[in-house]
């Protein structure tokens, strides 16, 4: 196995998740997005450490897993939140802070 | 090798077909499952690398916790449920076109960095390497890990909750 089919998979997987982050207006979608760039990394790591033969790779994703489920409790929460106070979530339409 | 390599495409094929739809189907919901599918063939290649024990952590985090909790913010968010055209906003070329660049650029450095390097004979790692090495050389980042989970934690609850 070449250490680039993994890479290079991760590349495509990556790539696919910031289209989603630039055209989705849904929230939540964005935020599957992000679990998907985030999951990419996570196979970039494993495939590293399995090409150096060591266990650093295993324990640096093994973080980044813990931040990713932080990450998207804090940011559905914030979701909730904006549709608690306008009752939509399309991000397109969030502009109060535009000046 | 020849296995782990057929193995490794059916995965890679399955991967980025979910993820293909998972940014371009117009149901949400169809799309958070599109996303377990994701999650599943990325702990498939774990398993293919011998990370037994990240595989499973993805299983139970990702695939358990993350996607339903994510379908729980669908279903509370009133998320159009049923086909919504309007999921997309008018970037689409634009998304793509950055996407596609990116690609591009991330391809033609690693083709270049590591164009013949081999995932040759790795040793399985069993969970208690794995450990060994969180809780010794790596302590002071997983406490600092814990904090963060639990003040995740806590600013979600007081983020959510109704006052």
């Amino acid at each position: 196995m070449y250490l680039n089919q993994f890479l290079l998979l991760a590349a495509v997987l990556f790539c696919l998740g910031v289209y989603g982050v630039l055209v989705r207006t849904n929230a939540v979608l964005v935020l599957m997005s992000i679990e998907l760039m985030l999951n990419a990394v996570n196979i970039n790591l494993i495939a590293f450490g399995a090409f150096r033969d060591n266990v650093i790779g295993q324990v640096f994703s093994l973080f980044v897993i813990a931040i990713a489920a932080a990450e998207v409790g804090v940011g559905l929460a914030i979701v909730l939140l904006i549709f608690r106070n306008r009752a939509d979530i399309d991000l397109d339409e969030l502009a109060q802070m535009k000046g | 090798m020849v296995a782990q390599n057929v193995v490794f495409g059916i995965l890679a094929v399955v991967m980025v077909a979910a993820a293909f739809r998972l940014v371009t189907t117009q149901n949400v919901v169809r799309a958070a499952l599109f996303l377990a599918i994701v999650l599943a063939g990325a702990a498939g290649l774990y398993i293919l690398l011998a990370a037994e024990f990240v595989a499973w952590v993805q299983v139970l985090v990702y695939i358990g916790a993350v996607v339903v909790l994510l379908l729980f913010g669908v279903m509370l968010t009133r998320a159009p449920i049923g086909r919504d055209a309007d999921l997309d906003n008018d970037q689409r070329l634009l998304g793509a076109l950055v996407a596609l660049f990116m690609l591009g650029a991330l391809g033609a450095v690693l083709l270049d960095g590591f164009g013949d390097d081999k995932v040759g004979e790795f040793s399985i790692r069993r969970t208690a390497e794995v450990s060994d090495s969180i809780f010794g050389a790596y302590v002071i980042p997983f406490e600092v890990s814990s904090i963060l989970l639990l003040a995740a934690l806590v600013g979600a609850v007081a983020l959510a909750r109704r006052d």
